[in-house]
């Protein structure tokens, strides 16, 4: 059985290169991946595109990635909430690029990505835009504009439990963008609360089955 | 820039008043996506007994009331709007993609979202204000163009008194042709075919004080209701 379990914070995100696609979980507080961006904050990274809901509030979390200097660019779809200063004040001084993509188009494009498709239509954005530069297509008399995969060359994810295989199980809405993540990236590190042995979940309520996971760290937190 | 309109000199309704209006129309067992802000306000004028569902994007399905006590607060359980909620008994969680696709693949009987203007045709701007580089598009885009119908909830005026309630969007769209009623501290109107119909007035105002404070013809039904405040 490949081992997936990290033996450190370092170990965890030591593939990480500038430059990187990096999709990070969480929406709000739950499902965020706190230690590991932590880990990404101290790690001296440059120029990564970071792929969340939002643009970072207060001052920790994806708010501390971008004052640390480590982001080149944010892929949300509800970048400006009122507590994102440090965002605001990055994007207005031209410091930090925005992609806005419709949040339901976001998670769509990253399952798309994972499920080795090539693009879906959408009527997401129609006459608006979103729409601007994509293809347009008609059928049965509804209009649909052509969105692409969007692939991560990392995720980092929150989960509850990981057993000795990389098997996640998630709690409550804290589950949100995190398996989409988990099966659109090329390399998924998942930070969990728990490790259990293999067996001890009911497969029937597996939700991001191990062959997504490439590495898991053990917080107990 | 929409047109500066005439507010009228009379007592509006508040915005708990057209909350609880709106909640009037959110009809047993549909299910109900609620946006963030004023639309969060109608929730509380539901009676459980009506078990209505409500959606939250982040994945919840039969979000409940915020926790009554503080303990009970849970950081994996939280709203669109990043507040506390609960469960109700037989809710569910599902990730982010398929709580997409629950809304796009036309499974919301309604949305509730706020607005910056609505059009006579029904398009809806409530992303990106007039001039800015971007905006906060969030799930409104997918929800309002998947949702059978879109009630929208709002002041009847900007802050500046300009019109919301207009002809031709001025704000960037976020979909076209989805809104199918607007709530507002002066009116009930629905959008029509035709146009807006004013369905009914707040208390003390008139046909005239609303259309003075539209920057759209209202089509007038033959009898005018009152809003029962």
């Amino acid at each position: 059985m490949k081992k997936k379990k990290a033996a450190s914070l370092e170990d965890a995100i030591a593939n990480l290169r500038d430059g990187s696609i990096v999709l990070v979980g969480g929406f709000g507080y739950g499902g965020v991946p706190e230690t590991l961006i932590e880990g990404v904050c101290d790690s001296g990274l440059r120029n990564l595109t970071i792929v969340n809901n939002n643009a970072g509030t207060g001052h920790t979390g994806i708010a501390r990635l971008l004052e640390e200097g480590v982001v080149g660019k944010m892929i949300c779809s509800f970048p400006f909430a009122s507590e994102s200063h440090v965002f605001k004040e990055l994007y207005a001084a031209g410091k930090v690029d925005l992609e806005v993509v419709p949040q339901g188009t976001m998670a769509e494009r990253m399952r798309n990505a994972g499920a080795g498709l090539g693009g879906f239509l959408t009527p997401t954005g129609v006459g608006t835009e979103i729409a601007e530069g994509k293809p347009e297509f008609e059928m049965d008399g509804k209009t649909y504009i052509l969105e692409k995969p969007l692939r991560g060359d990392f995720a980092l994810i929150k989960a509850l439990k990981a057993d000795k295989r990389g098997n996640l199980v998630f709690r409550k809405s804290a589950r949100n963008f995190n398996p989409v993540m988990a099966m659109a990236a090329e390399f998924t590190i998942a930070e969990v609360a728990e490790e259990v042995e293999v067996g001890d979940l009911d497969p029937e309520i597996i939700v991001t089955p191990s062959v997504y996971v490439d590495c898991y760290l053990v917080t107990g937190g | 820039m929409a047109r500066i309109m005439t507010k009228p000199d009379k007592p509006l309704l508040t915005r708990d008043q057209v909350a609880r209006r709106l909640a009037r129309d959110l009809e047993a067992d549909w299910v109900v996506n609620i946006g963030i802000g004023m639309p969060t306000m109608a929730v509380q004028y539901v009676p459980p007994e009506r078990d209505v569902i409500l959606h939250s994007e982040n994945g919840i399905i039969g979000m409940g009331p915020p926790p009554e006590r503080e303990e009970d607060i849970d950081r994996d359980l939280m709203s669109a709007g990043k507040g506390p909620v609960t469960l109700i008994p037989g809710g569910a969680y599902v990730h982010h993609a398929d709580s997409f696709s629950l809304a796009r693949g036309g499974r919301l009987d309604c949305a509730v979202l706020g607005a910056f203007q609505v059009a006579a045709n029904g398009d809806l701007a409530n992303w990106k204000v007039l001039g800015a580089s971007a905006g906060n598009i969030g799930g409104a885009m997918d929800i309002a163009v998947g949702a059978r119908q879109t009630f929208a909830i709002m002041t009847h005026l900007s802050k500046d008194g300009s019109a919301k309630i207009v002809d031709t969007l001025t704000y960037p769209p976020t979909a076209l042709g989805v809104v199918t009623r607007v709530y507002t501290d002066m009116a009930v109107l629905s959008v029509t075919e035709d146009g807006f119909v004013l369905e009914e007035v707040a208390p003390g105002l008139t046909a005239e004080d609303v259309q003075a404070a539209c920057d759209a013809k209202l089509i007038l039904p033959d009898t005018l209701c009152e809003i029962a405040a």
